[in-house]
């Protein structure tokens, strides 16, 4: 590989994904920096994908193997960028390498270590709803496929004692001796695809969240339905374990609210489909299950997402209806949930109980975006989104030149979106390599 | 590598549990046992996911443990993973070609989720069957070709502009085809571009100053495509110049972006009947002109011809947003008008669309929500004035506003013309009359035809800012191929016996791909670089003289036999 000839990718979603094998397919070196155990980023969570129904794992999977197969491209997972200067065509940047305490040439991810390690934490995957070892694998496709121990609930390095792992993997990789290890790298170009986080709804107290079992958010629930989530793709409803028939989804959790202190004034663009999809998706698996969608305004703007809305109405009888609850009331023998509302469309007060409640919260800004636009250079938007140079000529550019951001971070959008928008950004950082070459001829 | 034809076939067979997918219906056990019983399978294993790092490598393994040099993998859809294990088997040295799939999730657990027992028996006979095909697998070789480095971009409107721009950076050589008099498209007719009212002209000419001194750009107005024969990596374009003689130009890469047009609204709310009922596009350019009069009262309405129930069903994306940005002007310019938007659902998505409406709102725009059932009415008055009755929903009333002026918000559509570029270029339309992607998802700027990508309106509508993500998308994908110079294409592709081919045509009528000529002779001759093997000649030829490389006649009937376990099996 010549020299002046590499990118840096940070985030290794959907976009980060596509921006780096776009550059690797022509040449060009790319290092995938994932602060995660594994790539996969937020798609890997999802169940299905809208409007088409894919399995969403299924597509995902073929291009995360690719990335880690791929001779052009060097996978930095458990990775965080701590420091870049320089400018485009000649950036320096800093990478600390977390330690996952196994030594990668001799792990076979055989499994036996997280198969006995004694210790059980809320899986962060599954979004906390099932379980996982203080020794695991993110998920079963995780790429790279490698264990990592999670130091803060390891009982080795918290209480001196266990040792489990070590003493019982047949290949002897369990190494709590490794140390965080310091990389630097040489690019010319770097792209953001940090994606997003998720609004913590508990911050409206009237939708109970965390209080009552029963009111998930959009994200939960996708876990809930997924064939690998904790329940094996049952609707099990928290409270009770009982198959959940009737549902409420709840637009508009912490997004396009004019109240600082409830949420986000934006529209985080993916809401109204992902309800619909996972409405579709209860609806094949359950045909009697009765799901009504209180929403505010909804947004269609996509491809192909009126058809599927209309679907949705129409072959698989979700019910919509233009309104937001005041309020969700638990029964406390039942853990029943009742939701009133006022169908704004008919001016009607309506009430109705069901067994589990969606919250579709907003998609919001990561919070270590701060740190990494501070590390970059870049600006943030008041929301703090990545910042483009300009929202309509130049969205995929930074105000650094050969610096440049793609996907989610940069603001809401659906997969497509995103992937067009890496794959815009991998152009962006082509050309600035090719401007490079021509200075040096 | 790969000269596995002449050995005794050796197969593996990986039976894929794909988490609970497959293995919470379907008994994985027991199909890996069957499996090993059916001739010609030297070894087979179940897996937890074959697709993940972890099952690939014991695909490899078992390869060299065995001496495997056929692989089956019975899991999900080859749509998805086929070119994964293919790839696997090359890595382990067996020609990708000697693999076959059984597709016991979508066929077996997941259709048949109530019925375990038949599911795994059905498991059992698409093994089976895939075997059968594996053991008469030949390995191929796919075609190298070479990759001319340039590009044709088809619209010169901001997305083809941008995507011209950025091959060009990036070093290839790029023509744009645009067949109006000036390139621009679409922004040479719009005023101020929202969210930042930017003016569109400042950004139509910064991208036609870059594209004229571009020395790697070469821009052909007054001028059309007429025909494109040729593959990936050698498109040969036949472009007219109004009338004059044709020119014929050789590019590795085409781009598609021809944007879209503003519908007209013939016979709706007495648009041809009445000079004050307008829309938003006419409203911008009387904008942009500065002639839009003094007036009272302007009523904006949505959803004009899209959201149908049926016929244009879609929404068009940009008319809520150029609505509520134009109505703002209108109150910038005349700030006592009244201004109404009659809408369906406010599509004001996204992180700057909604502040827009909120300040609409402050502004004292009114937002009024109408229902299709109920559409609004424009009538004229005597005094030149319209009436506009809109039953106001959320009121449950209907209101009656005296208007000076109707605008209507009507979608972007594709042009008369694409349905020719289609048909020239073998690429899709989708329902919607615009240009259809590979794959919704994971290929957005792709067509399923090799070399050939799409970007802007052309695809779908979508603003200026998100033509221009997309259009440097398509650069990128448009980049690879050009970058590689050489690449290598798919070898399951059709031939032609030409002691059995009696020069009937039908193969060339009907293939969807222009892959099929006839020669000198009149005999059918397929190139392969264009030959995608879907099968459609082979099916359809009256004296069997097409071959299906990797579907042969041979090896489906050993599969349909295995079928109906009257293989000797």
């Amino acid at each position: 590989m010549k020299k002046g000839n590499s990118v840096l990718v940070i985030g290794g979603g959907v976009a980060g994904i596509q921006a780096s094998l776009d550059l690797a397919e022509r040449g060009v070196k790319v290092y995938l920096v994932e602060k995660n155990p594994s790539i996969g980023g937020r798609m890997a969570q999802l169940d299905k994908t809208f409007p088409t129904m894919d399995c969403s794992i299924c597509i995902l999977a073929p291009k995360m193997i690719e990335c880690y197969r791929h001779p052009n491209i060097e996978l930095l997972t458990y990775s965080e960028v701590e420091e870049a200067n320089g400018s485009a065509g000649d950036f320096t940047v800093k990478v600390l390498k977390k330690p996952r305490f196994i030594n990668k040439n001799k792990c076979t991810g055989c499994g036996t270590c997280s198969q006995k390690c004694p210790v059980k934490v809320p899986n962060e995957f599954d979004m906390g709803l099932g379980m996982r070892k203080a020794i695991y694998i993110q998920f079963a496709q995780a790429v790279p496929l490698l264990p990592t121990i999670d130091k803060d609930n390891c009982l080795y390095f918290q209480r001196g004692v266990c040792q489990i792992c070590q003493k019982l993997c047949p290949a002897g990789a369990v190494d709590f001796d490794q140390r965080a290890e310091e990389i630097t790298l040489n690019v010319s170009a770097i792209i953001v695809a940090t994606g997003f986080d998720l609004f913590n709804p508990s911050i409206i107290k009237e939708f109970g969240y965390k209080k009552y079992k029963n009111v998930l958010t959009g994200l939960e629930l996708e876990r809930l339905v997924n064939a690998a989530g904790p329940t094996g793709g049952r609707l099990l409803r928290p409270s009770d374990s009982k198959m959940a028939h009737k549902l409420a989804f709840v637009q508009c959790v912490g997004s396009r609210s004019q109240k600082k202190a409830r949420g986000f004034p934006y529209c985080s663009s993916a809401c109204c489909m992902y309800a619909t999809k996972e409405a579709v998706m209860i609806k094949e698996h359950d045909p009697e299950s009765d799901i009504l969608i209180l929403y505010n305004e909804f947004r269609v703007f996509g491809k192909g997402f009126q058809d599927f809305l209309n679907r949705a109405k129409q072959d698989y009888g979700v019910k919509y209806i233009r309104g937001r609850p005041g309020e969700i009331l638990e029964d406390p023998q039942t853990k029943d949930l009742t939701l009133t509302y006022e169908d704004t469309l008919n001016r009607k007060i309506m009430s109705s109980k069901v067994d589990l409640v969606v919250l579709c919260t907003a998609l919001i800004p990561r919070p270590d975006n701060r740190k990494l636009a501070h590390i970059l250079g870049v600006n943030l938007d008041e929301f703090d989104f990545f910042k483009p140079r300009d929202s309509i000529y130049a969205p995929i550019d930074t105000k650094v030149p050969g610096i440049f951001i793609c996907g989610y971070c940069q603001g809401p959008k659906d997969i497509p979106e995103s992937v067009a928008q890496a794959s815009g950004a991998a152009a962006r950082a082509a050309e600035i390599i090719a401007s490079a070459a021509r200075v040096e001829v | 590598m790969g000269g596995a034809s002449e050995e005794e076939p050796r197969i593996g067979v990986f039976v894929c549990h794909c988490g609970i997918n497959i293995g919470g219906i379907v008994n994985v056990p027991e199909v890996v046992e069957y499996a090993k019983t059916i001739p010609g399978v030297f070894h087979a294993e179940a897996n937890l996911f074959t697709c993940s790092s972890d099952g690939l490598s014991k695909i490899k393994d078992a390869i060299g443990e065995y001496s495997l040099n056929r692989v089956v993998v019975a899991s999900c859809t080859p749509r998805t993973h086929e070119p994964l294990f293919r790839a696997t088997c090359e890595e382990a040295g067996i020609n990708k070609y000697l693999f076959e799939m059984a597709n016991i999730r979508d066929q077996c657990s997941w259709v048949h989720m109530h019925e375990p027992e038949k599911a795994t028996e059905k498991a059992k006979d698409l093994v089976r069957m895939a075997v059968a095909k594996a053991l008469l697998l030949k390995p191929q070789e796919e075609p190298e070709i070479e990759v001319e480095p340039s590009a044709l971009i088809i619209g010169g409107g901001i997305a083809g502009m941008t995507a011209a721009l950025s091959l060009a950076e990036q070093g290839f050589k790029v023509h744009i085809v645009e067949k109006e008099p000036e390139v621009g498209g679409m922004l040479r007719q719009l005023y101020k571009l929202f969210p930042t009212e930017m003016d569109a002209s400042v950004i139509l000419s910064r991208a036609t100053d870059a594209i004229k001194s571009n020395g790697n750009i070469e821009v052909l107005t007054s001028t059309i495509v007429r025909d494109v024969k040729g593959f990936i990596g050698s498109f040969d374009v036949t472009i007219q110049k109004e009338e004059r003689n044709t020119e014929t130009l050789r590019v590795g890469t085409i781009i598609v972006a021809t944007g879209a047009i503003n519908l007209e609204p013939k016979g709706m709310y007495g648009y041809d009947e009445y000079g004050n009922v307008i829309t938003q596009l006419r409203l911008e350019h009387l904008l942009k002109a500065g002639e839009l009069r003094k007036m009272g009262t302007v009523v904006m309405i949505q959803c004009v011809g899209s959201r149908e129930e049926r016929g244009r069903t879609y929404c068009s994306r940009v008319c809520c947003s150029e609505a509520v940005k134009n109505a703002l002007m209108i109150k910038e310019i005349h700030p006592d008008a009244d201004v109404y938007i009659l809408h369906r659902d406010l599509q004001t998505y996204g992180k700057e669309y909604e502040s827009l409406e909120w300040r609409a709102r402050e502004k004292g725009i009114k937002l009024i929500r109408y229902i299709p059932e109920k559409p609004p009415e424009v009538t004229s008055k005597q005094d030149g004035k319209l009436a506009v009755r809109v039953y106001q929903v959320l009121l449950g009333k209907e209101t009656k506003i005296e208007s000076d002026l109707v605008v209507l918000s009507t979608p972007l559509i594709q042009h008369e013309d694409a349905k020719r570029l289609s048909s020239i270029l073998k690429v899709p339309l989708g329902q919607d009359g615009f240009f259809m992607e590979a794959h919704v998802k994971l290929r957005p700027v792709d067509f399923a035809t090799d070399g050939i990508y799409v970007c802007g309106t052309a695809h779908g509508p979508k603003n200026v800012g998100e033509s221009i993500s997309q259009a440097l998308g398509a650069a990128s994908r448009a980049a690879i191929p050009m970058a590689q110079r050489r690449l290598r294409t798919a070898a399951i592709t059709a031939e032609v016996d030409e002691n059995k081919c009696v020069g009937c045509g039908i193969c060339v009528e009907l293939c969807p791909y222009n892959a099929i000529q006839k020669d000198e002779k009149g005999i059918a001759r397929v190139t392969s670089a264009v030959c995608k093997g879907c099968g459609v000649c082979g099916a359809s030829c009256p004296e069997t003289a097409i071959t299906m490389h990797n579907f042969t006649n041979e090896q489906l009937e050993a599969q349909g036999l295995a079928a109906l376990r009257r293989a000797a099996i």
